[in-house]
């Protein structure tokens, strides 16, 4: 099974888990990752995000991204779940879950679905400070590192 | 474009709609400093590849020239798939051109 959506609204994680756990009752362990907007960002208070994608290469690389999971571990399903438009601090941004039979795949592809979303899915952040400025975020070192170590 | 011409033309002002054109997209500070987030233009006959397409658009406005000033922080995607600056350029093709990705 996999789930992949860009969506506006909030997604419900409860909800998700049950929707890929009904795949079947030969998954074993199903692992999550959720991504929520924070207060700050470089010692700055933030009031709101703004994000921006693709759409169509979005979706697209999203589903070869879940693929390249579905096929370097022993998977029963993905859900990858982006949101676009303007998020508060507090509100989710992204759903990541992996099923597996057993923990450590469910663990891992999770890692790895995050890390290569973050690097390779065409989204874009910009925040909005409580000073009245606003920046696009530069893409950060540590996260190609992090999407590198799974080359 | 074959199947594109075997219909009628469609409704929508954003597609390519005669041969010899490219569409190009715009996303993030590139959309902003352009000025709008898409256009379509007659593909330049000089114009090869990606890199000598940024040559060309930098001499379009103050606004591209903004945009495509640091190619180091600029991204390409040919048909929605991230290409090189070498990558060749065709008549009909999407380019998107965009900075590093930010999502998760």
């Amino acid at each position: 099974m996999r789930i992949i959506r860009v969506q506006a609204e909030d997604f419900d994680i409860g909800a998700e888990f049950a929707a890929l756990a009904a795949g079947g009752t030969d998954i074993g362990g199903l692992a999550s990752f959720v991504g929520t907007v924070r207060d700050s960002a470089k010692a700055r208070r933030l009031t709101a995000m703004t994000l921006e994608h693709y759409p169509g290469m979005t979706e697209a690389a999203m589903a070869a991204i879940a693929d390249e999971a579905l096929r370097r571990w022993d998977l029963l399903g993905v859900t990858l779940i982006h949101r676009i438009g303007t998020l508060r601090p507090g509100e989710n941004i992204v759903l990541v879950l992996a099923a597996s039979p057993h923990r450590q795949a469910a663990l891992d592809a999770t890692g790895f679905l995050i890390d290569w979303l973050k690097t390779k899915a065409p989204f874009w952040k910009k925040e909005c400070f409580a000073d009245g400025g606003s920046a696009w975020v530069a893409a950060r070192d540590a996260d190609n590192a992090a999407a590198g170590r799974w080359e | 474009m074959a199947a594109a011409l075997s219909f009628p033309i469609r409704a929508e002002p954003d597609v390519v709609d005669r041969v010899g054109q490219i569409r190009l997209l715009y996303f993030a500070w590139l959309r902003e400093r352009v000025g709008h987030g898409a256009e379509t233009i007659d593909l330049p006959p000089a114009v090869t590849d990606v890199a000598g397409l940024i040559g060309w658009l930098r001499t379009r406005s103050a606004g591209h020239e903004a945009a495509f000033a640091t190619t180091a922080t600029v991204r390409c995607a040919i048909n929605q798939e991230f290409a090189q600056p070498d990558s060749r350029v065709r008549a009909g093709d999407e380019i998107a051109f965009f900075p590093p990705v930010t999502g998760g």
